[in-house]
C-alpha cells in the first residue's frame, strides 16, 4: 500500500475522482490544500508527510509551481516534476521546445515590447492571434484582425501592465475546422482524447463550452503526443491539437495539471484510475 | 448555515469537502469550506480567479 498526497487549491471533482480511485485501488490518500500548508528551509522527507508521491493539482499556476519546488526539495516525487511545470505553463517556452524538437507547431512570433510587438504585427500582417504566455481556458486569446484591434489590445496590456504583460506572443492562424483535439497522456502514452468543437467563437475550451466529443486515437496523434510529451519532460499532460487543412497535426499547446471533467463524460478509458497507477509506478520505480 | 452577504440559506451538501466551493443561489457569491467537523461547517471568502489560473 503507497500513500499518495493530492494537493489542491480549490477542491474540484477530479481531485475528488482521483482520491476515490486511490482508495478503490487499495492506497492511503492525503488531501492537501496548498493554500494553508508551510514548508521552511528546514524541511524535510521526516518532518513532514506527503506520503511517498504527490499528485499536484492546483488551479493557479504559479502556486503550483513554487509547492512542486517545496516538494521536489523534500526529494519526494512529484507530478508532474517542476520543469516540466515550468516549461508547459508558459506558452513562449512551450513554443521553442516544441520547435527544437521538430514537433509542427504553429508559427509564433515573440516580443518583448508594445512597440516592438506593433512592428512585428505590420511587419507579419493580419490576422494573428494575441496570447498571454501564461493562463488557460482561453483567457485573453484575442483575434488580431486590424492595426485598431492591435492597437486596443496593446494599449490594454500597458495599463494592466503586469510583468508578463511585456511579454507578447503572437501566433498564426491554423487554418483548421471549428474543433481541436485535447489529448491525455500518462507517462508519454495517450490515454484518451476528444474533439473540443466551437461554440461558436474561435476558441474550443471546454471551459468555455465547447462541445466534447470522443476522438479515436489514431497512429499519428499517438506519435506526436508521445514526441510531445517526451520533449517536456513527460507525466500526465493535456495535449492540445490542431488540424490544419494542409500541414496535418499540430501541437499547440501542452497542459500540465490537465483536467479531465469534459473527457470524462465522453471517454471509455478510466482516466483517473491511469493517472493513479501512473503515480504508483513511479514510487516503485 | 446563512450567506455572509446576503444571509439567504446556504445549501451545503453532506458529502461537500474541505476545498470544495458552495455558492450561495441567491446572491452568486462563492465561499469554500474551510473547516468541516461532522456537521460543523466554517466557510470562508473564495478566492477569485486569477490571472495563472487554468491547467
Amino acid at each position: 500500500m503507497s500513500k499518495i498526497c493530492i494537493v489542491f487549491d480549490r477542491l474540484r471533482s477530479e481531485e475528488k475522482l482521483l482520491e476515490k480511485q486511490a482508495i478503490d485501488l487499495g492506497n492511503e490518500t492525503k488531501m492537501v490544500d496548498a493554500k494553508i500548508t508551510h514548508f521552511d528551509t528546514d524541511s524535510n522527507k521526516q518532518n513532514t508527510d506527503f506520503g511517498d508521491v504527490v499528485l499536484e493539482r492546483c488551479i493557479s499556476y504559479y502556486r503550483g509551481l513554487h509547492f512542486t519546488a517545496c516538494i521536489e526539495f523534500l526529494d519526494v516525487p512529484i507530478i508532474n516534476k517542476f520543469s516540466v511545470s515550468s516549461l508547459c505553463g508558459n506558452k513562449m517556452l512551450t513554443s521553442i521546445i516544441l520547435k527544437k524538437n521538430n514537433i509542427p507547431t504553429p508559427k509564433t512570433y515573440f516580443s518583448f515590447s508594445a512597440d516592438a510587438a506593433l512592428e512585428n504585427i505590420e511587419k507579419i500582417g493580419y490576422p494573428l492571434i494575441i496570447k498571454p504566455v501564461v493562463g488557460s481556458w482561453g483567457r485573453s486569446v484575442i483575434p488580431l484582425k486590424d492595426r485598431d484591434t492591435a492597437d486596443a489590445i496593446i494599449e490594454q496590456r500597458g495599463i494592466t501592465d503586469g510583468p508578463l504583460d511585456r511579454i507578447f506572443y503572437l501566433q498564426e492562424v491554423v487554418d483548421r475546422p471549428p474543433r481541436d483535439i485535447r489529448v491525455i497522456t500518462v507517462n508519454d502514452r495517450p490515454i484518451a482524447a476528444m474533439y473540443r468543437k466551437s461554440s461558436g467563437g474561435f476558441k474550443t475550451n471546454v471551459a468555455l463550452g465547447a462541445d466534447p466529443e470522443i476522438c479515436d486515437i489514431t497512429n499519428e496523434i499517438e506519435d506526436l503526443c508521445a514526441k510531445a510529451s517526451k520533449a517536456v519532460g513527460g507525466g500526465i499532460l493535456g495535449i492540445d491539437l490542431m488540424e490544419d487543412k494542409k500541414r496535418g497535426l499540430m501541437v499547440h499547446e501542452i497542459n500540465n495539471t490537465v483536467e479531465f471533467k469534459g473527457l470524462i463524460k465522453v471517454s471509455k478509458t478510466n482516466i483517473p484510475k491511469e493517472m493513479i497507477e501512473f503515480a504508483l509506478d513511479s514510487v516503485r520505480k | 448555515m446563512n450567506c455572509p452577504e446576503c444571509d439567504a440559506e446556504l445549501n451545503i451538501p453532506n458529502d461537500a469537502a474541505v476545498g470544495e466551493i458552495v455558492s450561495c443561489s441567491d446572491c452568486g457569491a462563492d465561499f469554500e469550506i474551510s473547516k468541516k467537523d461532522g456537521s460543523t461547517v466554517e466557510i470562508k471568502q473564495a478566492e477569485t480567479v486569477g490571472e495563472d489560473w487554468g491547467e
